[in-house]
């Protein structure tokens, strides 16, 4: 193998990126038509698709960047072993990022700083989880007798070492959906948010009714046929209910919040499940696109991080986005009545319906993110438009490259416009983004 | 590029009777034994043996065709004892100027101990005239206005010597006729090599018609690109395979359910994967415009993608006849039209491949519909010929007979077993020799075939 030829070495500008293509596959509930699958296998199926309809078998692309959430030790390298299983040239570089939630969207923002900078022309970002695949670990008891064991050097220091085993270590430790400071589920988090705005109930069965609907009239009318690659024998999201109604989903039990003192709302209906899934999403210079005979779907104009303090000061888990989006539009001097197309990852209907009437009130605003007044409204024609994670279901790692995807088509499909992609994560952080075509 | 994926067939029968204990009893018992054949492998001879070129009367192609066939790696010998003790890997015949009964006399003499001295995978192949043209202007006994009758019945005759041969011979040999039409010139250079190669072994029993070649409006690009329908799986995918190892970009297109075959296609061929839907109001546009935006126009397309939905005519509903003639016939007519149509969408030289079949020429029980479309398809590259011969272009079709495919494989026993047997050639074909047959018709050189239609079966008895 040879290494690429560094480019000359200048002062450059900054370079704009391109949101070129994106694939999936459909996302499947956990333990459902994908539980044999691996996050790896379905990380290469993902790039396979999209390696496919860009033609670019046997290419070596400057990075491939990845992650899962729920991850195995053994997977230290995932996206680099995921690369060579794919039909991309074996030496194309590859590296794992993992920051819960905003996994997908994260990898799509390190590469196109590379791809700004000049360090690469063209990648794939991306992310995959299997919650069917799960990574199970022993009991810590268990783990520290096997390392004593495994140092131990004469019979005698090996039957000190395992006299240290005890009946109870052999019920193994199983990932929790738990935050890890403050023990609580990320459904229970979101019910107290929702509580502290008033979300109700009916809003937020509307917002999951929408999603179902926008995301089966988008697979009706053929704006998946060049996103999604279908997997193992499903060719649309296993979650997506087409015919949900209203008096369904109104049936459904609270499943989170229901030790608050405010009515309990939040439902399987109006929650996301546990998803399998992958999502990739070719990124590059417009140059590169146009020596590929590609097309340009939109640029990925900037991006911010944010995080909250849920453990000391009692701020909203899923809150960060609340904050990283003001920052972000004020540095480009955009506001929200300039965009055409609004992502809100809808890990609950509740969070979305929470971020919004954050950015709506006045106090808030003035106090929590230092505005003049609130951020304003966003327009709710615009959200969401071709469904989100309540319909498509949200494999951790993967939803941001999904959105991304999804959101650079919108725009290319009306021609062009300004759109907003708001993530939040585990860990009381979030991600945004600004795209543009 | 990995290594073709060879289906191999399943036929318990094939392979008893071929070694052993088998071999030895369906001798005795007289049992068809189907012979294995020898197909196209990266780095092979071109023949099993020496090439004897024959010449009936004047032959005016003789010449050239010793020369051509060197030039592709023969060993060139003018009579049969030239060839030593080998057995002939290829007998070339030029019938083009017999015009006389007692021609055919002069031909069975001098080709009769040639055939039987043809080595295991040989190739015969009889050049004839157009049967329309031959004999010139001059007349005959018949006197003015009616031509030279005899002429043309003498080469008529000869489709019924070459169909005759085909049925007599043995160990997977061939037998071809090749009816240069006047003018032809070099255009007959790559048929004769494809028909004696070994990418035409399930090619037999038949007339293939060659012409002059249009002017190649500019020099053909680096790397062609052609694109198939119905890629994902089946004889579509070898189709994408052989185009893509003679040097093409292949646009393996298929409908979106069947995304994840197509993509694993797309990228063993180094290709593309195009979502399409073929029946679709704008699968034309769709197509149309990715080839042209994406690519700068399609050297190559290949309207493979069928389907079938058998019962008896009478019980055949109006929607087993929609979907069937929609998919099989109306698309390639409108992707045709459409790309056509569409400035850029083609490049100069396009050619047309239409996946016709067998069926469609001898007709099928139980498959009105299918054999009404795959015989439609024979119509719509007849009538694109001229037309497309005007832009420089053509149009094709290729008919394969019993095909071992996953589809061929789901038949009940005895009608597989005796579609198999049903040919010269005893046996089902593959997937790969009908590719060879769609990349041969694709390939630049075969600019002087147009509007004809290549079977590919062994010469099935129903094959018209």
């Amino acid at each position: 193998m040879t290494a690429p030829t560094p480019p000359p070495r200048t002062t450059r500008a900054v370079r704009p990126v391109a949101v070129v293509a994106g694939n999936r596959t459909p996302f499947a509930k956990a333990g459902g038509r994908y539980a044999q699958a691996s996050a790896k296998d379905l990380l290469v199926a993902a790039v396979d698709g999209l390696v496919a309809r860009t033609g670019l078998a046997g290419e070596r692309l400057g990075e491939v960047v990845a992650g899962a959430v729920l991850k195995h030790s053994r997977d230290l390298n995932l996206t680099r072993e995921a690369v060579l299983s794919t039909a991309l040239d074996p030496a194309t570089p590859a590296f794992d990022v993992s920051q819960a939630c905003a996994t997908g969207l994260e990898t799509a923002v390190l590469l196109a700083g590379k791809i700004a900078l000049g360090q690469v022309d063209a990648g794939i970002a991306g992310g995959a989880d299997s919650a069917s695949d799960a990574p199970i670990a022993v009991d810590e008891g268990l783990r520290r007798v096997l390392l004593a064991l495994n140092r131990a050097r004469t019979p005698g220091a090996r039957l000190k070492a395992l006299a240290g085993l005890r009946p109870g270590q052999v019920v193994p430790e199983l990932p929790r959906n738990a935050e890890a400071r403050t023990g609580l589920s990320m459904g229970e988090h979101a019910a107290r948010t929702a509580a502290h705005w008033g979300v109700s109930r009916q809003a937020q069965d509307e917002l999951a009714l929408a999603s179902h609907r926008n995301l089966a009239a988008a697979y009706e009318r053929g704006f998946f046929d060049d996103l999604v690659t279908p997997y193992l024998g499903l060719r649309r999201d296993g979650l997506l209910r087409p015919d949900t109604t209203p008096a369904k989903l109104a049936e459904l039990e609270p499943v989170f919040g229901r030790d608050l003192e405010a009515p309990a709302t939040m439902t399987a209906g109006n929650s996301t499940p546990l998803t399998d899934g992958a999502a990739a999403v070719l990124l590059a210079t417009d140059e590169w696109a146009a020596e590929h005979r590609l097309d340009v779907l939109a640029h990925l104009v900037d991006a911010q991080t944010a995080a909250v303090d849920h453990v000391h000061r009692g701020e909203g888990l899923l809150t960060a986005p609340v904050h990283a989006v003001p920052v972000l539009l004020q540095r480009n001097g955009w506001t929200l009545d300039d965009l055409d197309v609004v992502e809100v990852h809808e890990a609950f209907a509740s969070t979305v319906l929470a971020t919004l009437a954050a950015w709506e009130d006045e106090e808030f605003c003035r106090e929590r993110l230092g505005l003049d007044g609130p951020l304003g409204r966003v327009d709710r024609a615009k959200l969401n438009v071709a469904g989100s994670s309540l319909a498509t279901g949200h494999p951790f790692a993967a939803t941001g490259a999904r959105i991304l995807a999804t959101t650079a088509k919108l725009l290319a499909e009306r021609g062009g416009g300004r759109a907003l992609i708001s993530i939040c994560a585990a860990g009381g952080q979030g991600i945004a983004a600004l795209v543009e075509a | 590029m990995a290594k073709l994926p060879v289906h191999l067939p399943d036929d318990p029968y094939g392979g008893l009777v071929r070694r052993g204990p088998g071999a030895a009893a369906a001798r005795r018992l007289g049992l068809p034994v189907p012979p294995r054949l020898r197909r196209h492998e990266p780095g092979q001879e071109f023949l099993t043996g020496p090439a004897l070129v024959l010449r009936a009367g004047a032959a005016p192609l003789a010449d050239d065709v010793a020369v051509w066939l060197a030039a592709a790696g023969a060993r060139v010998v003018g009579d049969l004892s030239a060839a030593g003790e080998d057995r002939l890997g290829a007998v070339v015949v030029d019938a083009t100027a017999a015009s006389r009964v007692g021609d055919l006399g002069a031909l069975r003499e001098s080709l009769a101990p040639a055939f039987r001295r043809t080595a295991s995978g040989g190739r015969v192949l009889v050049l004839g005239a157009v049967p329309a043209e031959a004999g010139g202007s001059a007349g005959g006994e018949f006197g003015e206005g009616f031509g030279d009758v005899e002429a043309r019945a003498v080469q008529q005759g000869l489709d019924g010597l070459v169909r005759s041969l085909g049925k007599e011979t043995r160990g997977g040999t061939t037998v071809n006729l090749l009816r240069v039409a006047a003018g032809a010139g070099e255009a007959l250079r790559s048929p004769l090599e494809f028909l004696c190669s070994a990418r035409a072994a399930f090619v037999s029993g038949q007339p293939l018609l060659v012409g002059p070649a249009p002017a190649p409006a500019v020099a053909g690009r680096e790397r062609r690109v052609a694109v198939v329908t119905g890629a994902a799986r089946g004889i579509g995918a070898a189709i994408a395979e052989v185009l893509a190892r003679d040097g093409a970009h292949v646009v393996c297109a298929d409908v979106a359910a069947a995304g994840e075959q197509l993509a694993r296609v797309a990228n063993r061929v180094r290709g593309s994967a195009l979502t399409l839907d073929v029946t679709a109001a704008d699968a034309p546009d769709v197509l149309a415009d990715h080839l042209r935006r994406r690519f700068g126009g399609a050297d190559v397309v290949v309207h493979n993608a069928g389907v079938t939905r058998d019962r008896s005519f009478v019980n055949l509903g109006a929607d087993a006849w929609d979907t069937v003639l929609g998919v099989n016939l109306a698309a390639p007519l409108r992707l045709t039209e459409g790309l056509l149509r569409t400035d850029g969408a083609l490049a100069p030289g396009a050619r047309f491949v239409c996946l016709s079949s067998i069926n469609g020429l001898a007709g099928a029980k139980g498959q009105a519909n299918y054999a009404t479309s795959k015989a439609g398809l024979v119509g719509l590259v007849q009538a694109l010929a001229e037309p497309l011969a005007r832009r420089g272009m053509a149009a094709n079709a290729v008919a394969p007979g019993f095909i071992e495919t996953p589809m061929t494989a789901s038949m009940p026993a005895v009608p597989r077993e005796v579609g198999r047997r049903a040919s010269s050639l005893q046996q089902g074909g593959l997937p790969v020799d009908v590719a060879e047959a769609v990349a041969w018709l694709a390939s630049p050189g075969a600019a002087g075939v147009n509007g004809q239609v290549l079977r590919v079966d062994g010469q099935h008895l129903t094959g018209a």
